[in-house]
């Protein structure tokens, strides 16, 4: 059972990330985030759902498409803003953008847009640890596509060799950029079998219901920290808006308005509102107060953001070597 | 400082000695606990460490990259090791984009202090995919640091500060450098990242070599010495970040620079070298700088097709005299004919590896 105050803990989570994620959109086009970004809008259930597993000192990796795993993770809101404004306050302070958010604070360890790249560092992470004798999770979030990617299989084989304490998470949105997994993928393939071929147990998930991201997320864990190895866990999704950008982009014809119906309509947080309400946990006034309050710290981190000054030039040169 | 030991053992105990003095360093390679022990470098470190320290590791060169960096980033520090640069080629994705820019792309908040031995080296029908020398390509990149170190003293040294230096270091060794015998101090001690080191003083032309290069050409060095020539060899030891002011001095007192570098010629260490100099001491030489590397084709198998491929003391040594404007000489007047093929470090060596 989850328990009500979890239950409200994670729907507020998501409708923050999806509160943001709009906000950056409406302020992309003027030019002042001159970097790419990659919108999560639509998948919020999966980071949320996962991350609301983890604890401080859970170590969690991600992708191109990060800002709702650092958020979920607990990172700094005004620290991803600035980063993506460019600024000093950023927190790369300016080198890495949208695509390099870092958040050491809670253990929110790097995001890296090469398709599967992160993935073994992830599980680099969980041996080092693991050699240093301590006992944290690490969970690594990543695309449909990067399981094409070599390093998946490598990383799996060797989780699986070390028995290393690894959740694998595989957000299918079903595209990578324009490319459908029929293009990339035989129809016959199926990750979780791949996964058990390699001795890592696995599951596939319903990835814009939060509960049950959270429940498979959960046996995930009771099963690694029963010492038997990592896990993989596969939850089907869909973004919404466009690869990269803030633009809704279903006039471009690579894929049906009926298809984006389908999955709108399945909105991982409306989804999970209705039953909150229906269940009597929420009720209207109480959501109206979450969104303002959301709101507001949107209203403060742009702000700050914006106010942040740019890096001195003279940073430029420094931190090639440690 | 009379002891003589080889180069694959000044390895070895590089190795011991950073192990025994930081629990946080483990080595990891394929066939790094086997029998054969990499050319001998990683001989009873498992029975001494344990196999939680030195590790043997699946035949995945990228991802197991990744997961050391990883591991790195929680404060290990790992020497990772590859019998063959062309066989950790699968990992430039994790080295180029993920060790060497972690540090800058996230603003300096983590570090990847990682050692990866790469083998490099020549003969015995090694031929296109075994034997390439690709320096040049992992000195391009910032953020990596680049160390061929010549002798074993140098190689002792330079793979404890690698492996003490909290930047990703690229450590290359010649496969025909582990056989050599040098003095090597028992005690810990570093050899700092980024010097160079005069191996022999001179006053007519500067000679920069590195690695397995520098052995051939300080037997030119000496025999042009007998010729009434003075060449100043410098041996790199570190590629990069290069000692441009060891190389600097050099080329104002001598105004010749001959660069000798065991590698391709086009856009390689002998490039850089030569436009670093062109660029910053052009006044002081005394005629256009000259090179000898490898030719720009994949390395042949047949020892007939490698002795014409690989340069030798004579060319260096011809090189060298036509810098001077004095005549070239053949072999035989240089007293080094009949010095055998060129796809074996000496006679001694019998293959297959």
């Amino acid at each position: 059972m989850i328990d009500i105050e979890l239950k409200k803990k994670m729907y507020f989570e998501m409708l923050r990330i999806r509160m943001i994620e709009e906000a950056i959109a409406e302020r992309y086009h003027e030019q002042e985030m001159r970097c790419p970004v990659h919108l999560c809008i639509g998948q919020e259930a999966i980071a949320v759902g996962v991350c609301a597993n983890l604890s401080k000192e859970d170590h969690v990796m991600s992708n191109h498409r990060s800002h709702g795993h650092y958020l979920a993770k607990g990172g700094d809101l005004k620290a991803m803003l600035a980063e993506i404004y460019g600024k000093e306050t950023g927190c790369s302070y300016g080198k890495g953008g949208s695509m390099h958010l870092v958040d050491l604070s809670v253990n929110f360890t790097g995001a890296t847009p090469i398709v599967g790249g992160s993935i073994p560092v992830a599980v680099g992470l969980a041996f080092g640890t693991a050699l240093k004798d301590k006992k944290y999770i690490t969970a690594v979030f990543f695309g449909d596509a990067a399981t094409e990617e070599g390093v998946f299989s490598e990383s799996l084989n060797f989780a699986s060799l070390k028995k290393l304490p690894v959740v694998f998470v595989c957000e299918n949105n079903f595209y990578s950029v324009y490319s459908p997994l029929s293009v990339r993928q035989p129809p016959e393939r199926n990750n979780v079998s791949i996964a058990k071929a390699y001795g890592v147990a696995g599951e596939t998930g319903d990835g814009n219901d939060v509960l049950d991201v959270y429940e498979r997320t959960e046996r995930a864990i009771n099963h690694i920290k029963q010492g038997l190895g990592p896990y993989y866990l596969q939850f089907d999704t869909y973004r919404w808006r466009e690869h990269c950008g803030p633009n809704y982009d279903n006039n471009l014809g690579y894929r049906t308005e009926d298809e984006f119906n389908f999955w709108q309509n399945r909105c991982p947080i409306k989804y999970f509102e209705k039953s909150l309400i229906n269940e009597g946990i929420l009720e209207g006034s109480e959501l109206e107060k979450m969104a303002r309050r959301v709101r507001e710290e949107i209203e403060e981190a742009f702000e700050f953001a914006k106010k942040s000054p740019f890096p001195d030039p003279e940073s430029l040169f420094s931190g090639v070597y440690a | 400082m009379n002891r003589e030991i080889t180069y694959a053992q000044a390895i070895l105990e590089a190795t011991v000695q950073c192990m025994e003095s930081d629990p946080s360093v483990y080595i990891i390679g394929l066939g790094v606990p086997d029998p054969k022990g990499i050319f001998g470098t990683t001989i009873g470190l498992k029975e001494k460490f344990g196999d939680k320290r030195v590790l043997d590791m699946p035949v995945a060169e990228n991802g197991m990259t990744g997961i050391a960096i990883g591991s790195a980033l929680v404060g290990m520090r790992p020497i990772m090791t590859h019998q063959r640069v062309d066989f950790m080629l699968l990992s430039l994705d994790q080295i180029i984009n993920n060790a060497a820019k972690w540090h800058y792309m996230f603003g300096g908040k983590m570090k990847v202090p990682l050692t990866i031995r790469l083998l490099v080296g020549r003969g015995w029908g090694q031929g296109p995919q075994h034997s390439q020398s690709l320096q040049a390509l992992f000195a391009h990149i910032p953020g990596l640091k680049v160390v061929m170190p010549t002798t074993p003293y140098d190689a002792k040294g330079l793979l404890i500060s690698a492996v003490e230096d909290d930047n990703p270091v690229i450590y290359i060794e010649h496969r025909w450098l582990h056989g050599v015998f040098g003095p090597v101090p028992e005690e810990e001690y570093t050899v700092p990242i980024g010097n160079a080191r005069i191996m022999r003083e001179g006053k007519d032309v500067s000679i920069v070599s590195a690695s397995h290069m520098t052995l051939d050409a300080l037997k030119a060095a000496n025999l042009l010495s007998g010729q009434g020539i003075e060449a100043e060899l410098i041996d790199l030891r570190t590629i990069r970040p290069l000692d441009e002011k060891t190389i600097l001095d050099s080329v104002k007192k001598t105004g010749r620079l001959l660069v000798v570098d065991g590698a391709w010629k086009s856009f390689g260490v002998s490039s850089e070298i030569m436009a670093m100099v062109s660029e910053k001491a052009f006044g002081f030489l005394k005629g256009p700088p000259r090179r000898i590397a490898f030719p720009d084709i994949p390395t042949p198998t047949s020892f007939a097709l490698a002795n014409h491929y690989y340069p030798r003391p004579y060319d260096i040594i011809n090189e060298s005299r036509a810098m001077l404007g004095l005549p070239l000489l053949t072999e035989k007047q240089m007293g080094i004919e009949n010095q055998g093929h060129l796809d074996v470090p000496d006679s001694s060596f019998t293959g297959p590896f």
